[in-house]
């Protein structure tokens, strides 16, 4: 066992928080997130340069043979800036489904132009009824000649403004919730039919609802096998999830810090407040929450490339658990010490603060995955 | 000892749903119910009509213009009012400069502010906090001089509510640098027009504007503003905050709030069902429901004290600090119960009069937002952390 990094992983984790603490300072953040698109394409250019947007992908895929812990690495500075560059959607989930489960032909039409930079995704799986079953899909995709059409709305789909292509999750056979049935297609963003209403969330990234009225494609639009999708999709979450655990533990490093700092010079009766032992014991109890969340997070990086599926989803349900208790609890703590300051827009605790509660709220929140990881533990 | 309401108390809370029937506006109703944000008017509208009943200043004696009312008549009012979709009565005029003046002020001060309080002709703000009086508020540094009629003062205060709808503000000044820092505090009450007075906005976490910077730069105040003996505005600032502390609690509007969550949960969709049928999420609406009711059985207890001529003491800080726990949990769970569609912010459906469709439900712009902005419950007011230590002092004597 051995559980210390590469050099090369050692020199991947400096570069990615030269890139967060230089181009992610509080200030330049409020400006990206004010852009039209939301994030910076010189950015992505750079990422496309030190070869992040490659780095998880095996050498036959195009990419540079690494895995979960350089994901992890990298958004785990992403959590300490607030990075807002769409390298979740379109590396970790779009570029993930494509690698498991493209063809030769997708692999190169998309996966290679992704690693290059010039091609973004999107994953539109939720509806308005979903909450966080994954099964629970009833946009309809029909035969239509040799292609498909597909009709209905998805919701929340993350960068779907910037997307080239949007990958969809459609029911293509079975009842309502049934895993079995469904289908993903690969959707060109500009596609007839297919209508946008974008927003922002609450933690300043972008998000939009889709419509899909009678969008037709062809039958390479199919991403693995018809029917079949659902165990891709699971995978891919559950590997998205441990990305997001990971930022998770970058956000609660970077408010730990910021609190801890505050603490120690911010005075009232004369002392500074972190001289009082009620403000210490909380903020210990911080320092520990973002202590057991680094090593589920790191747990869940180890074990998220485990044949048995299983595995593979109890550890992400683990870690997503921990994530939302710690977060929580680091986040209300850091407001709280923080006082009035902390529920102001001014700095930048109550934008960790809310990153960490959007993070419990996707792809399912701490009872969800608790709920999941029970009747995973229990069924062994 | 019983908990059932007499006949006159029946007939007297139909009535106060009656008048709120009858007089609060529909619009402002429906923003209660949709988490909108008030604004100026939805407030000020209401408290007048509150006020042409004699309502409006309802916990003060008949002496003062108070309707004087009993405990149980103030509980119901609070109820009703709140489970009608009333918004809250701006306490700064009411609730905390009022009774201060009506308890320290003199004759001449009573008749000229007490009327435009009680008919909400007249907003006030409170100049409590500075940047560095927080916490210790004792360690105020805004300056009071003395210049034959009038004081001069300059300084600042912050995190000061509705300052930019105010009309005056009642601020605590330091009048005496060498006495102990309690001992050298004056409460003044300052026109909002005098020159001199800025007010800068702070915009909060939820993107709402509510609070303020208010910047006095010598600001020329008629020594007759003055409530009390100078130097003795401590003894004001204190009767003051154990008022604010009871109706702080928020009782009622948290039992609305647990109501409005049990509704979320029957139109939530869960695997076909609603998120009604999930045990483990009732499970923690029942577990809230109950501990507002031990709040709320709490207050009545220090409200029937109060009723047999008793003070509220220290031990109301408990209340102050499980009524914010409370409404934050309400508000956790809210968000919770909406899931990935409390991601959206939509400032639009929050702020303003708009023909859009919320992205979502209908509940869920204001979800997330709200989560956010309750974390203020636990600071505001005196925060949780010296509400615990006033307790363990003066309750428990450690």
């Amino acid at each position: 066992m051995d559980l210390s990094l590469s050099d090369e992983q050692k020199q991947l984790q400096e570069s990615a928080e030269r890139f967060a603490r230089e181009k992610y300072t509080f200030e330049n953040r409020r400006k990206i997130a004010a852009t039209e698109r939301g994030w910076l394409t010189e950015n992505w250019a750079q990422f496309a340069e030190l070869g992040w947007l490659g780095m998880a992908f095996s050498e036959e895929d195009g990419g540079y043979g690494g895995g979960p812990i350089e994901t992890m690495i990298v958004m785990e500075q992403f959590g300490k800036g607030l990075v807002l560059e769409p390298f979740l959607p379109t590396v970790v989930l779009g570029g993930g489904m494509i690698a498991r489960a493209g063809s030769a032909d997708q692999k190169a039409a998309l996966l290679a132009p992704m690693i290059e930079g010039k091609k973004q995704f999107a994953f539109a799986w939720l509806e308005r009824q979903s909450r966080y079953n994954l099964a629970d899909v009833s946009l309809k995709a029909t035969k239509e000649g040799n292609g498909w059409s597909l009709s209905g709305h998805k919701g929340v789909v993350y960068n779907a403004a910037s997307a080239d292509e949007i990958i969809v999750l459609a029911r293509t056979a079975g009842s309502a919730r049934e895993p079995k049935g469904l289908t993903l297609f690969v959707v060109d963003a500009k596609a007839k039919g297919l209508s946008r209403r974008d927003y922002p969330t609450q933690d300043a990234l972008r998000a939009s609802e889709l419509t899909f009225d009678k969008v037709s494609v062809g039958a390479d639009a199919v991403l693995g096998k018809v029917d079949e999708a659902f165990p891709v999709v699971e995978e891919a979450v559950d590997r998205a999830i441990v990305a997001l655990c990971a930022e998770a533990t970058g956000c609660m490093d970077a408010i730990n810090a910021a609190t801890l700092e505050y603490i120690k010079t911010r005075k009232q009766f004369g002392v500074p407040i972190g001289k009082f032992q009620v403000l210490q014991h909380r903020m210990v109890d911080c320092f520990t929450n973002a202590q057991e969340a680094r090593s589920m997070t790191l747990m869940a990086s180890l074990k998220i490339d485990d044949k048995d599926p299983t595995v593979r989803a109890k550890a992400a349900s683990g870690a997503k658990v921990q994530i939302g208790k710690s977060g929580k609890f680091c986040g209300q703590s850091a407001v709280q010490m923080h006082g009035g300051m902390g529920v102001t827009d001014e700095l930048s605790v109550s934008h960790y603060f809310k990153r960490l509660t959007m993070i419990d709220l996707m792809f399912g929140n701490q009872q969800h995955h608790l709920t999941r990881y029970s009747n995973l533990a229990m069924a062994a | 000892m019983n908990l059932t309401l007499n006949p006159e108390h029946q007939t007297f809370a139909d009535e106060v749903r009656a008048f709120v029937r009858d007089n609060l506006s529909p619009a402002t109703r429906e923003k209660t119910f949709s988490g909108k944000h008030y604004d100026r008017d939805d407030h000020i509208v209401w408290q007048k009509a509150l006020g042409r009943k004699g309502w409006l200043a309802y916990t003060w004696p008949k002496k003062y213009g108070g309707p004087g009312w009993d405990v149980t008549q103030r509980f119901l009012f609070e109820n009703v009012l709140a489970e009608e979709g009333a918004p809250r009565i701006l306490p700064f005029g009411p609730k905390m400069v009022g009774p201060v003046i009506y308890t320290f002020g003199t004759e001449a001060q009573k008749e000229r502010f007490l009327p435009g309080i009680r008919s909400s002709e007249v907003s006030w703000c409170q100049g409590y906090s500075e940047p560095g009086a927080g916490s210790d508020l004792a360690n105020l540094r805004t300056r009071a001089v003395r210049e034959g009629d009038h004081y001069i003062v300059n300084g600042q205060k912050t995190w000061t509510s509705f300052a930019h709808w105010g009309d005056w503000i009642f601020c605590l000044v330091r009048t005496n640098t060498e006495a102990k820092p309690q001992e050298g505090i004056s409460f003044l009450l300052i026109d909002m027009k005098t020159p001199g007075v800025t007010v800068r906005p702070i915009i909060m976490t939820d993107g709402a504007h509510h609070v303020n910077d208010v910047f006095l730069d010598n600001v020329k105040v008629p020594v007759e503003n003055l409530i009390g003996k100078e130097n003795e505005g401590w003894t004001c600032a204190k009767f003051l905050l154990a008022n604010e502390r009871l109706g702080i609690a928020e009782v009622p509007s948290s039992k609305r709030g647990v109501s409005m969550l049990r509704q979320i949960a029957r139109i939530e969709p869960l695997d076909g069902g609603t998120l009604a049928d999930d045990p483990a999420f009732t499970a923690q609406i029942a577990d809230i429901d109950l501990q507002v009711q031990a709040l709320e059985m709490s207050e009545l207890r220090v409200l029937s004290t109060m009723a047999q001529g008793g003070a509220p003491g220290p031990e109301v800080s408990t209340l102050k600090v499980r009524g914010s726990e409370i409404q934050q949990r309400i508000a956790e769970l809210t968000m919770e119960a909406v899931g990935e569609y409390a991601q959206p912010y939509q400032p639009g459906m929050l702020f303003h009069d708009t023909n859009e469709t919320p992205i979502g439900p209908d509940h869920a712009p204001p979800a997330a937002p709200r989560y956010f902005n309750m974390r203020k419950t636990s600071i505001y007011g005196g925060s949780t952390e010296i509400q615990k230590n006033i307790v363990s002092k003066m309750v428990l004597g450690l």
